[in-house]
């Protein structure tokens, strides 16, 4: 299990404005009438998503009345998945795959480029707030590893010089290309296909 | 070599495009009335012929799972879950359908739906997959756009819904009953079994879980013939599979071959070889980080499907092949394997809970020589207690990889293990707590 905690310092108030209560009303309306709950997830993405990548208490307050249910429900689900953060992350969110199959590729490089230019730990923002980084468990692009995640776009086929020049544009601010660093396409073997070939030329 | 014409997922690497139209072309959703008008038993007992299994792990036969839903739809409705929590670390293959193949899994969909009597069906996607699953949302779109799914979907007279769930990054959400969990808005802890889900499963409803791979490839199998399927591979483990070579090799990458390939040919031929040659192999974990790994020795001569890597000890699982070369310390590369479990252990039942963080951290030590020699066979014993002993088949997938590494490493950990606290060495051993007794000056 992970061991997450809520931020010490917590907004008061909390409310989805109007773009927020249109896709979390559309969302309910997915699952089968009396079974609302069902929503809570997409519920506190939306909220996360209104408030700067992170729930606050107040949002799950508002969403369990929201929705019907339980306080500490809502809470058990934003405290049980890993993707809901609790406490402020920077507006660009690094997030670098360290389990084995990036491990053996090299993604430990990518943490030290990291720690160089983000912060020297994990959770905690950059000199200039606008970046954090942590590392997560696998993250589903095994044959693209190392690879790292910013945000809601992968970038993969990584190494260490590859990955400073990417925080270095996120810390300024820029928007880095997402997908393959090596120039290959998707997950085809790369120079060395086998398969598909007609397609391929045609 | 498998045929091109007989790869069922064309578009694997995107040179084709994704819309519909392109789709179209490809043979999707040509059909598909005439398929369902030949009815219900024969959709079930051409899936049956063709010998599907389960892609998502556990290799259970999918015509036989569809044949235990309910054959009358009674007071409660019938409903249809995908499982795309794809979380098991060397898989990636869902990823692809997702993005590149979302028609064959919609079109998967109608006829699975049909064929359990379904009207809704939840596709589980996982969180961190925000974009591959915008790609499918936009080509659900287009189906409905296109009448293809919905009220009178396809002009079938069947009506469909696809709604797509997204999980926030729970590896245990893969698991079937913990996904329903999840989908009904709880933390995703396993249910116990039984009640079977195909009879009281989301809400209490029958419901049918499917992984992503096993409903993408029905379409094909009707228009094709459950035959031709079932001619592919060997009897009982029949087909095409999605393989993700991952690790070190030359060429990762995902690639569709014939059930029963050999693993060789998959490494050299379609992943360019290992890293440093054939002979710098170390290990291979065939079938994603749960199943246990196999020496080089093994690999010359194995083929990979569900029943040769059963005999092996090992599995297919999801068939992610993790390689692993003699650059690499296996010892530490199993080490953050167990890191993971300890992580994405839900918490629910104890052996699992307590056994995954006390694997960890004894591999931890075994990695840096921290280890006494008794400690050994202590970390058998303890993935043998979480084995068995737990709801879910996660206590399973945490200690078999431990267990692989034992039965095919253990001189390795023992030659970098091999101090014995008692009654050479003082080190400080945290579980020995009457240590102080040896103590020679007190």
């Amino acid at each position: 299990m992970s061991l997450r905690r809520p931020a010490k310092e917590q907004p008061e108030k909390f409310e989805f404005n109007s773009s927020s209560l249109e896709a979390a009303n559309a969302i309910i309306a997915n699952y089968p009438k009396g079974k609302q709950q069902s929503a809570v997830m997409a519920l506190l993405y939306i909220a996360q998503r209104q408030n700067n990548n992170w729930i606050p208490l107040a949002a799950m307050k508002y969403i369990a009345k929201f929705l019907d249910m339980p306080y500490i429900k809502v809470y058990e689900v934003a405290t049980f998945y890993t993707m809901y953060n609790l406490a402020p992350v920077g507006k660009y969110f690094v997030q670098v795959c360290t389990t084995t199959p990036c491990m053996i590729r090299g993604a430990y490089k990518l943490v030290e480029a990291c720690k160089e230019k983000i912060s020297e730990n994990e959770s905690e923002l950059s000199s200039n707030k606008n970046c954090s980084w942590m590392e997560v468990e696998c993250l589903g692009a095994c044959v693209n590893a190392p690879m790292m995640q910013i945000n809601d776009d992968y970038f993969e086929d990584l190494d260490k010089e590859k990955t400073l020049k990417i925080l270095d544009k996120i810390l300024k601010g820029e928007t880095p290309k997402p997908g393959s660093y090596r120039g290959r396409i998707n997950n085809e073997p790369e120079n060395s296909r086998k398969t598909l070939m007609d397609l391929k030329n045609a | 070599m498998l045929k091109d014409q007989d790869r069922i997922f064309q578009n694997l690497y995107n040179d084709l495009g994704t819309d519909i139209i392109s789709s179209e072309k490809r043979g999707d959703w040509t059909n598909t009335k005439d398929l369902i008008d030949k009815g219900r038993d024969w959709i079930i007992d051409e899936i049956k012929l063709s010998q599907l299994r389960g892609r998502g792990g556990a290799g259970f036969p999918t015509g036989l799972k569809w044949s235990f839903a309910p054959k009358e739809v009674g007071s409660r409705p019938h409903y249809l879950v995908i499982n795309g929590d794809e979380s098991e670390p060397g898989t990636c293959k869902d990823r692809d359908i997702f993005r590149f193949e979302p028609h064959k899994l919609i079109e998967g969909c109608l006829l699975a739906s049909f064929a359990v009597q379904a009207h809704v069906c939840y596709i589980y996607i996982r969180g961190e997959y925000f974009v591959d699953g915008q790609k499918l949302q936009a080509a659900i779109n287009e189906a409905y756009k296109k009448n293809l799914i919905g009220k009178n979907a396809a002009g079938t007279g069947w009506d469909l819904d696809i709604f797509i769930h997204y999980g926030a990054g729970a590896y245990i959400c893969g698991e079937e009953t913990a996904l329903l969990e999840s989908i009904e808005g709880n933390k995703g802890q396993p249910r116990l079994k039984p009640p079977f889900p195909a009879l009281i499963g989301l809400y209490g409803c029958p419901t049918i879980i499917n992984n992503v791979e096993t409903i993408a490839v029905v379409p094909t199998i009707l228009r094709r013939g459950g035959k031709w399927f079932a001619s592919l591979g060997r009897e009982k483990n029949t087909g095409t599979k999605i393989f993700c070579i991952s690790g070190n090799v030359n060429n990762p990458c995902n690639v569709e071959e014939e059930m029963n390939i050999s693993l060789k040919e998959l490494i050299e031929i379609h992943a360019g070889g290992v890293v440093g040659g054939w002979d710098n192999l170390q290990a291979v974990i065939p079938g994603g980080s749960s199943m246990p790994l196999i020496p080089k020795e093994k690999c010359e001569t194995l083929t990979m499907d569900f029943d040769s890597l059963v005999a092996e000890k090992s599995g297919l699982g999801t068939a992610g092949i993790v390689v692993i070369n003699k650059d690499q310390d296996i010892i530490k590369c199993m080490a953050r394997i167990a890191r993971f479990y300890k992580h994405e252990s839900c918490g629910q039942c104890t052996p699992c809970r307590e056994g995954s963080g006390w694997m960890w951290r004894m591999l931890e030590r075994m990695a840096k020589g921290e280890a006494s020699k008794d400690e050994v066979e202590m970390l058998g014993d303890v993935t043998k207690q979480i084995e068995g002993h737990t709801i879910c088949a996660f206590g399973e997938g945490s200690s078999w990889p431990v267990q692989g590494l034992l039965r095919h490493f253990k001189d390795e950990i023992k030659k970098r293990n091999k101090f014995d606290p008692i009654v050479k060495e003082n080190k400080n051993i945290p579980y020995l707590v009457d240590q102080h007794l040896l103590d020679k000056n007190a």
